[in-house]
Formats: C-alpha cells, sequence, structure tokens
C-alpha cells in the first residue's frame, strides 16, 4: 500500500463533543495520495460529523489533522477550501434562490473592477460558460442552468452540487453520500465522476450506504460505529466481502487493534 | 410551435413558457388601483365626476393631474430610500424595524449640526450648540448623520450576526434606543432654522432626485456585484453561503449599516425639506418602509425581491395613501387598510413561495 505515495490527509485522535454528545471520539485516519477511500456506517455513526471537522464547518474539540504534509487549523470553511479541499456535504449547501453557476460560484465569484471591494462586478458571462462547460463534461442533465435551484428535482441539485466540486481542481475531494438522491443514469454519472478523478489521481472520500457501490469503485474502507472507528478494511488486497463490512458496522466484528475503543 | 431550446444534458426547455418577472404584476396591480380609484371618483355619490389621475379642471399643461402626481411621488420618496435599504435586509433574510426612530434621532443630530447663525436677523431661537456649530459647510451635518446612521447599523448588525439575538428583538430594542436619542438630544425640543445650502438638499423635488439616484444605484449593486450576490445567497441560505466560504458575519454587519445609513440620508433630507426636525418625526416609517418592500414583492422569509420590485412596490403605496386621501377615507381608516393591505401582500408572497418562479 505504501507504494501508492505519501500521506494527503491524516489525523490523529480527532474528536468532536457538541455539548454531552460525543459524536466522534479519537478517530486516526490516514489517506494517502491517489487513494479512494470509503467511510461506511450506520446513521449518527459519525461519518458526517468528521467531514465537517476536516473541512472547517465546525471547529474539532480535540485533536490534530495533517493535510499535505502541514498540520492545519482551519478557522472557516474558506480555509479548507483554499488548502485544496473539495467537499460536497449531505445538506448539499445550495442557495434555493439562486440558479446554477450563481450555485456553482457560491463563494468564489468570478469578478471584475476587483477595486470596487465588496461591491466589485460580477463576471456573469464567464461563470456561464464556465458552468455549461462544468455541466458538459460531468454529464449532468439540467433543462436551463438559468433556472432558480429551488425547483430542480433532487438529483439535479445533487449534481449541481457535485458538479461543483468536480469543477475547482482540487487536492482532496470528499462526498458525503452524494448519490443518496438519484436515479440509476445519474448514480452511474456520478460513479464516472469518481473514476475519473482516480484516474487523474486526486484522492478521494467517500461517504456511502451502497456496498456495491464501494466495493466496485473504492481501495478501502473505514468503519465507524458510534463516534468510532472499529475498522480498517484493504478491500483491493484482502479478502473481504460484503458480509465483514456489514458485521463491523453493526458491531457483530471488530477489528482487534481498535478493541479497546468499541 | 411554440420555441423550444437545448438545455445541458439534452433536456429541451421551453423560453416562450418561462414565467414573467414578478415585477409584471406588481406593474399590473399598480395600474389595477389606479383604475379602481378612478372608478370610485366616478361613482361615489359625493365625489361630483372628480378624477383621480386625470387633469378635469383644465388647470395644467398636460392631460395628467400633475399636482396629485407630484404630492404621489414626494410622500414616497422618502420613506422609499428608507425602502431600499429594508429591501436589502429583508433579502438577507432579517428585518429592520428600528429605520423609523433612527429617522427622528439622526434628524434631531443633523439639524443641530445645520443651523444658521441669524434668523430674519436675530439670532437662532432653536440654537443646540454655541457660535462653533451655526453656518457649517453642509457636509458637515451629512457626514455627521451619515456616520450616525452607520454606527446604529453597525451595532444592529453586530448583535444580528455575532450573538444569537433574532433581527427582530435586536432592532426592535434599538427602535426604543433611538427613539429615547432623538428626545434626549434637546430634551424635546424642536430643532430648526437651517442654512440655506441645508435647506437645499431637500427642496422642490429634491427628495424624488435622491430616490431615483439611489434606486439605480442599489438596483446594479444589487443585481450586478458581490455584495448583491452574496446578499442573496445568505438569504436563501444561510448554511450553505457560509459552508461555500461566504463571510456571513461581516456580510451581515454590511447589510444593516448601509441600511440604516439610508435612513439617516432620509432623515437629512426630510428635515431639509421640513426646515425643521421634531423627536417625532419618522412615526410608523419603518412599518412603512417594510411595506413598500414587501407589496414589491420582497419576501419575508429572505432570499427573494429586487429593488424594481420596491420602487413598484413604493408607487402602490403612494397611489394607496393618495387614494384614501382623494376618497375622503378619514385618517383611522386608512391606518386599518393600511395594514390590510400589508398582511395581504405577506400572504400573496407565500402564495408565490409555494407555486415557484423562475429567475428573469
Ligand atoms: N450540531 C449537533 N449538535 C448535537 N448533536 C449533533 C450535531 N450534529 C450531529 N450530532 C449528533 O452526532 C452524531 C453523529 O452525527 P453524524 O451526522 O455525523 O452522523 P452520520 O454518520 O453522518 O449519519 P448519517 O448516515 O445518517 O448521515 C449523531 O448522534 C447526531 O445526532
Ligand atoms: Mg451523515
Amino acid at each position: 500500500m505504501t507504494e501508492l505515495g505519501n500521506i494527503i490527509l491524516e489525523t490523529r485522535d480527532l474528536t468532536k463533543h457538541y455539548g454531552g454528545v460525543h459524536a466522534l471520539e479519537g478517530a486516526d485516519f490516514t489517506l494517502r495520495k491517489g487513494e479512494h477511500v470509503a467511510i461506511m456506517g450506520d446513521n449518527g455513526a459519525g461519518k458526517s460529523t468528521f467531514v465537517r471537522q476536516i473541512t472547517g464547518v465546525e471547529q474539532k474539540t480535540r485533536g490534530d489533522i495533517i493535510f499535505d504534509g502541514k498540520p492545519v487549523n482551519f478557522t472557516g470553511p474558506l480555509d479548507a477550501r483554499e488548502a485544496g479541499i473539495e467537499a460536497v456535504f449531505q445538506t448539499l449547501a445550495l442557495a434555493d434562490h439562486l440558479d446554477v453557476p450563481d450555485n456553482l460560484f457560491l463563494g468564489r465569484e468570478k469578478t471584475k473592477w476587483n477595486w470596487l471591494g465588496p461591491f466589485r462586478r460580477l463576471d456573469y458571462k464567464s461563470m456561464r460558460e464556465d458552468t455549461l462547460e462544468a455541466l458538459q463534461k460531468t454529464g449532468v442533465k439540467i433543462p436551463n442552468i438559468r433556472n432558480t435551484i429551488q425547483n430542480m428535482s433532487g438529483g439535479q441539485r445533487q449534481c449541481v452540487a457535485i458538479a461543483r466540486t468536480a469543477t475547482f481542481h482540487s487536492k482532496l475531494t470528499i462526498m458525503d453520500e452524494p448519490t443518496a438522491a438519484l436515479g440509476v443514469q445519474e448514480t452511474a454519472q456520478v460513479e464516472n465522476i469518481i473514476r475519473t478523478l482516480k484516474e487523474q489521481g486526486e484522492p478521494l472520500i467517500l461517504i456511502s450506504h451502497n456496498m456495491r457501490q464501494v466495493f466496485d469503485l473504492m481501495d478501502r474502507v473505514v468503519v465507524f460505529r458510534r463516534g468510532r472507528i472499529c475498522a480498517n478494511l484493504d478491500i483491493r488486497n484482502e479478502d473481504i466481502t460484503g458480509e465483514d463490512v456489514v458485521a463491523y458496522i453493526t458491531g457483530a466484528k471488530t477489528q482487534p487493534e481498535y478493541e479497546d475503543a468499541a | 410551435m411554440s420555441k423550444t431550446d437545448h438545455g445541458v444534458g439534452g433536456l429541451t426547455y421551453d423560453k416562450s413558457k418561462k414565467g414573467w418577472p414578478n415585477e409584471v404584476n406588481i406593474f399590473a396591480a399598480l395600474i389595477l388601483i389606479i383604475l379602481i380609484f378612478e372608478a370610485l371618483g366616478q361613482f361615489l355619490p359625493y365625489m361630483n365626476d372628480q378624477s383621480f389621475l386625470f387633469d378635469t379642471n383644465g388647470r395644467f399643461d398636460t392631460i395628467f393631474n400633475e399636482a396629485r402626481l407630484k404630492i404621489i411621488i414626494l410622500q414616497v420618496a422618502i420613506i422609499g430610500i428608507i425602502s431600499l435599504g429594508v429591501t436589502q435586509v429583508i433579502i438577507s433574510g432579517g428585518i429592520d424595524l428600528s429605520s423609523g426612530p433612527l429617522v427622528g434621532a439622526a434628524a434631531m443630530i443633523v439639524m443641530s449640526f445645520a443651523q444658521t447663525e441669524l434668523v430674519n436677523g436675530n439670532p437662532n431661537p432653536k440654537a443646540v450648540f454655541g457660535d462653533w456649530a451655526f453656518d457649517l459647510p453642509v457636509i458637515v451635518p451629512v457626514i455627521v448623520g451619515l456616520c450616525f446612521g452607520a454606527f446604529i447599523g453597525a451595532i444592529n448588525g453586530s448583535l444580528i450576526a455575532f450573538t444569537r439575538i433574532p433581527p427582530f428583538i435586536a432592532t426592535l430594542g434599538m427602535f426604543l434606543i433611538c427613539r429615547g436619542i432623538a428626545q434626549w438630544w434637546t430634551k424635546g425640543q424642536p430643532v430648526s432654522f437651517p442654512t440655506e445650502s441645508f435647506a437645499a438638499l431637500g427642496s422642490g423635488m429634491m427628495p424624488v432626485v435622491w430616490f431615483a439616484l439611489l434606486a439605480v444605484l442599489f438596483h446594479l449593486v444589487l443585481r450586478y456585484t458581490l455584495y448583491g450576490k452574496h446578499t442573496y445567497a445568505i438569504g436563501s441560505n444561510e448554511d450553505a453561503a457560509r459552508m461555500s466560504g461566504i463571510n456571513v458575519k461581516r456580510h451581515k454587519v454590511l447589510v444593516y449599516m448601509i441600511a440604516s445609513m439610508l435612513a439617516a440620508f432620509a432623515a437629512i433630507i426630510l428635515s431639509s425639506k421640513n426646515l425643521t426636525a421634531q423627536t417625532g418625526m419618522g412615526q410608523f416609517y419603518e412599518l412603512f418602509a417594510i411595506a413598500m418592500a414587501v407589496i414589491g414583492g420582497v419576501s419575508l422569509t429572505g432570499g427573494r425581491g429586487s429593488i424594481i420590485g420596491t420602487v413598484l412596490g413604493a408607487m402602490v403605496f403612494g397611489v394607496i395613501q393618495s387614494g384614501f386621501t382623494y376618497i375622503k377615507l378619514d385618517a383611522f381608516y386608512q391606518l386599518m387598510a393600511m395594514g390590510a393591505i400589508i398582511i395581504s401582500a405577506v400572504v400573496l408572497d407565500q402564495w408565490r413561495q409555494q407555486r415557484g418562479s423562475s429567475r428573469n
């Protein structure tokens, strides 16, 4: 496994408490460059919480995050994004009353007349062109990109959110249940996007409940249970079946090295 | 056959079936309301066939009743300036109840820096400060007023952005504080007799000119700038805006500052127009400004609305107010009717929300 190269992301003892709720407890996690890792676990296992700590959306209670060789302490999502982490959040993070280009470029709009500070002018034309290009590349179907997001189907909205991460070149992509609302074709498209990222050697963390998808696409599975990591499974090289993974998820099995955690 | 076009991924859509912008509906409502008043003028027995809109007495060169039109626009202009700011606050998902009292407080403060030394050769009987504050250049009261507005807005915005106080409560508190400031400033005494150059700011049709200029400016700002886009984004989905890296807190402070500066500017124009400032000035203005925005299609749930809509909403508001006077409706009935209209506008907005619409 080490031939995949050095490490892009590492967390040590990453912990998040919401008041008395220990949503994430002592997570030690590593991701190598070019590696695609799935995070699996039951509802409420702490998967999204883990993502929110890495992406600077929330402030961790304890622990260290080392990204691209440097310890990082993101104070907000913009920090993480500028460092090169792109994420599709489970809640999508779209603005309903804005159209597709607006959403794609939300928070990093292309602008002109930058001397005007906060009142600088938006470069609508260039953003529209880039949007069309991005959607074409990802094979997303949207009738009119100038329609507001609110009237689009769940799948189309999801596609916009995914196109957003795929548009901007990043060092790490994180997708939190990206295909949960998608039809067969759209799911296939998203899986194609993931394959493309793999070919380009871009590392990815995928949160998914879909066993087939995980076994088709991912190199490794990390299982979360009640806020703790309870298994780290090399599904490419070891003889591991879906049933094994389910056993880890439900708590029927725990890997010896994580015994004390469970 | 209607013209179809190809969207991304081979889906077709029908351009001609795209819904028209909401502003068209408001404009239609404006015309309808004018026609209703015109009809009432013809049919109400005590109206003696007067016309609401047209010049029936041959007093003017044009066919319209210019005097009434002027009064409508003038009445609307000053509250309209406030509503431009309120529009931005509401689009960002907030509300500002402090603008009316801010007008009162700002007018008092501004006027005391705009006083002239001699009134008809006698010393100014309403002097607030000593000699140094007489006959200052007009820029001084204007800057003082705008700074005061920015200060109040910064407090509003900071309270809302950095504590979890709902905008309604924060600005309601500021409502009382500003009324207090207005009373405290001169212990309730009116402040009068400004310099000529200050009086020129709001004389004649100047309020309308300011309203028009500011409306165009903020239309461009909301539609074509980063500030505008982020205002809509925050009102539409604050979490999404934050996750996308927008500095939501700083932006909110900016929005409330701009809104309060516009209210302070309205106070400058109003006190200049009236040549005096009194503690009670701006009563109900905060509600009327909100009403203009809401009638103009600005959604109280945030994320939707436009300056064009608000300007049309202001026109509707002015026409209704003037129409009530024209049909000789008593002032207390007018207030009741206004209340009913505001409620209807909000109900209509919710109904529209459920149907959804596309952006123009
Ligand atoms: N802001 C919060 N305040 C309090 N508790 C929270 C908060 N966010 C999450 N939790 C709790 O933390 C736990 C982990 O939540 P998380 O969203 O990470 O689960 P998940 O593994 O992503 O589940 P799912 O598969 O349903 O998306 C849950 O018990 C949840 O109730
Ligand atoms: Mg989750």
